[in-house]
Order: C-alpha cells, then sequence, then structure tokens
C-alpha cells in the first residue's frame, strides 16, 4: 500500500512496545529490571526446551529436501495449490502447521533458506506462521484437561480458521506488498 | 502422530536419495540440519529473553487482568452462556488477553483453568462432551490472535530480512479474518437445540 509507509511503521512497533511496557512497569511500581530478569530466565529455559524437537524435526526436513523428496512434493502438489493461486513451496509447511510447531518451524527455515525471508514465499509462509497455531495440540491439550472426549465441531471449525489464514496470508501479502 | 511423521519424514527421505542418487547430500544433510538447529536457537535466544522478560514485567503490573477487563464486554458476547462476572468468565477472559499478548507460558494454565470453569458450571460436571463455549473458547486458541509473532520476526532478522516486521498488518489482516471465519464457522455449527439442552 502505496499510501503507508510500511518500512517507517514497523520501526516503530518494537521500540514503542519496549517503552510502553517498561513506562508501565515503573507507574505500577514493579521493579523493572529485576522483573526483567526473571522472565528473561524463563524464556531461556523455554527456548532451550525446544532445542531437542527443533534438532530432530530441522534434521529430518533437511534431509527431505536435499533427497529431493520435497522439491518432487511440491511439483505433485503445484497443479492443485497454482489453482488456487497459492505458491506450492509452502503446502508442505501449511500441511505440517497444524500438527507440530517445531515440524513447521523446520519447514519455515528451508523456505527462508531457499527463496529468502523478503521473497513472495518468504512473506507468505511467514504471515502463515504468525497468523495460525498448532491447531491440533491445543486441541488435544484444553479437552484433555478436563476429560473431554467428544470435541463436536472444534476441528472442523478450527481447520476452517485455518484454511482461511493460508487464504488470507496470499491475499494480505498481494495487499500490502504492491 | 508425531512418532509417525517423523519416522516417515526420515525413511521418504532416504528412498528418495537412493532413487535420485542424492546419497551424498542426504548425509551432509544431517550435519547441515543439527548444527542449523543449534544456531537458530541460539540466534532467537537472546530475542525470547528481551520479550519474555518484558512481558514478565507487563504481567507483573497487571496488564493482563488490566487488558482482559477491557476486553471482557466483546469477549463476553461471545460466550453468552456465563454471567459477565463468573470465574469462567474470567478465566476465559485472562486467557484470551495472554494470547493476544503472546504470553505463551502463561497462556495455557489460563485456558486449563478456563476450561476447568466452564466444565464445573455445567449441570453436569462429569460430561465428556464439549459444550458450545467449550467449541468456541478452543477455536479461539487455535487461531492465533497474537499481537507480536516475536520468535517469527526474529527468525526472519536471522535469515538476512530487511524488515523482519514489515510483515505485521499483513499478519494482523490474516489473523483477523481467520478468527472470524472460525467463531462464524463454530457458530453455525452449534445449532440452537444443543445450546439449550446443554450448558
Amino acid at each position: 500500500m502505496s499510501w503507508i509507509n510500511l518500512n517507517a511503521f514497523s520501526a516503530y512497533v518494537i521500540p514503542v512496545a519496549v517503552i510502553a511496557i517498561v513506562v508501565f512497569g515503573l507507574v505500577r511500581r514493579v521493579p523493572v529490571f529485576d522483573t526483567f530478569l526473571s522472565g528473561a530466565k524463563e524464556g531461556l529455559s523455554s527456548s532451550l526446551s525446544i532445542l531437542p524437537s527443533l534438532v530432530g524435526l530441522i534434521v529430518a526436513v533437511t534431509m527431505l529436501n536435499a533427497s529431493g523428496a520435497l522439491e518432487l512434493l511440491t511439483s505433485f502438489l503445484a497443479p492443485v495449490t497454482n489453482a488456487l493461486g497459492f505458491p506450492s513451496e509452502v503446502m508442505p509447511m501449511a500441511l505440517l502447521r497444524p500438527i507440530s510447531g517445531s515440524g513447521s518451524t523446520a519447514m519455515l527455515t528451508q523456505i527462508f533458506d531457499s527463496f529468502g525471508p523478503d521473497s513472495f514465499i518468504g512473506r507468505v509462509a511467514s504471515v502463515i506462521m504468525g497468523s495460525t497455531e498448532t491447531t491440533f495440540y491445543a486441541i488435544a491439550v484444553y479437552f484433555a484437561a478436563v476429560g473431554i472426549k467428544k470435541t463436536r465441531h472444534a476441528v472442523p471449525a478450527a481447520l476452517a480458521a485455518d484454511f482461511t489464514g493460508y487464504v488470507m496470508s496470499v491475499l494480505s501479502i498481494h495487499l500490502f506488498f504492491r | 502422530m508425531m512418532n509417525l511423521i517423523w519416522a516417515a519424514l526420515l525413511v521418504i527421505s532416504f528412498v528418495c536419495a537412493i532413487v535420485t542418487g542424492r546419497m551424498p547430500e542426504l548425509s551432509q544433510a544431517v550435519l547441515d540440519g543439527a548444527e542449523n538447529a543449534v544456531g537458530l536457537v541460539i540466534a532467537t535466544l537472546g530475542m525470547m529473553c528481551v520479550w519474555t522478560g518484558l512481558m514478565k514485567i507487563a504481567e507483573e503490573g497487571g496488564l493482563t487482568s488490566f487488558l482482559a477487563k477491557l476486553f471482557s464486554p466483546i469477549f463476553c458476547r461471545l460466550f453468552p452462556d456465563y454471567e459477565k462476572d463468573s470465574p469462567a468468565a474470567k478465566a476465559i477472559c485472562m486467557n484470551l488477553t495472554a494470547n493476544i499478548l503472546g504470553l505463551g507460558n502463561a497462556a495455557t494454565p489460563l485456558g486449563i483453568a478456563a476450561m476447568e470453569e466452564m466444565q464445573a458450571a455445567r449441570s453436569n460436571p462429569l460430561s465428556r462432551t464439549a459444550n458450545n463455549s467449550m467449541v468456541m473458547f478452543v477455536v479461539m486458541n487455535t487461531a492465533s490472535i497474537q499481537l507480536i509473532p516475536t520468535f517469527m520476526g526474529t527468525l526472519r532478522a536471522k535469515y538476512g530480512s530487511a524488515a523482519p516486521f514489515d510483515i505485521l498488518p499483513a499478519v494482523w489482516f490474516a489473523s483477523i479474518i481467520s478468527l472470524i471465519v472460525g467463531i462464524l464457522v463454530a457458530k453455525v455449527m452449534q445449532g440452537r437445540r444443543e445450546r439449550e439442552r446443554d450448558r
């Protein structure tokens, strides 16, 4: 969109968020630095705790790419996805997204590696990752917590939202980057 | 499920490498993949610490409960089964707000608390079938409503993006539309009769 300077706007988001949070903390008399440290420690351990699954899945996805299987899958899917205007290169990631967070992250790194994060394909993949969740994981965790076995329309409704997210990711890149 | 998928990825890679004659590349991929995974975690570690640190400040200052109160008129419309001040409504608002702020670690326990409150508020708290509010709540949790996806931004920066966060407006647009579709599909599929019968 030419009437918004996207770069200038996005450059503000992170600094404004940082300052707003610190000022908010000061106003509410939070010991800001001490609290920051204890939060950062949590971030450290949760980042490290995803390392094993990332190693396993990035190795698997890198192998899939190196063997040529990913290319094969992509060209196999191309007729269907092209008809929908969806880049077939993103499809393997989109298929893995609702099932595995680390798996789709691994796919995303392959896409960034091959096409770059600022390419059309890289941007579509980024928007999909940012606008969807690990659907089946969330459904399993929340219903299992209260012993619910019949989830009724939860899966179809959640998948409808995911599918919309995929379609909208392509549309929004056309909308915001032309 | 993941056991099967992971094994399938590996076996397919191996078979495909035999066919395409890319065994040397496959061998290299094992080493590269392992190294890249560690590189990725290291590259994002700093930013994840900064962000969880800042979010801890926001939490300690009571930002989640403040925003939860602010958002509750909107959220309550989606959960008509609960009074505005009921424990279930409060827990729902807290979880959804934590999701918007991207407090992944805090959002899940809040969400489980919300599910427990919803289950306890039913006429049959031992029911094994989800009610409409539970489905709506879980669907909203599966549609990402995170305002600033920091991990994704950091990943884009690591791979050399010129402006890692320039996709934010596109992410917000896609998120909102998919959230609305999720809510509408859940509403349409729940059916009126069901709601009166099972609260």
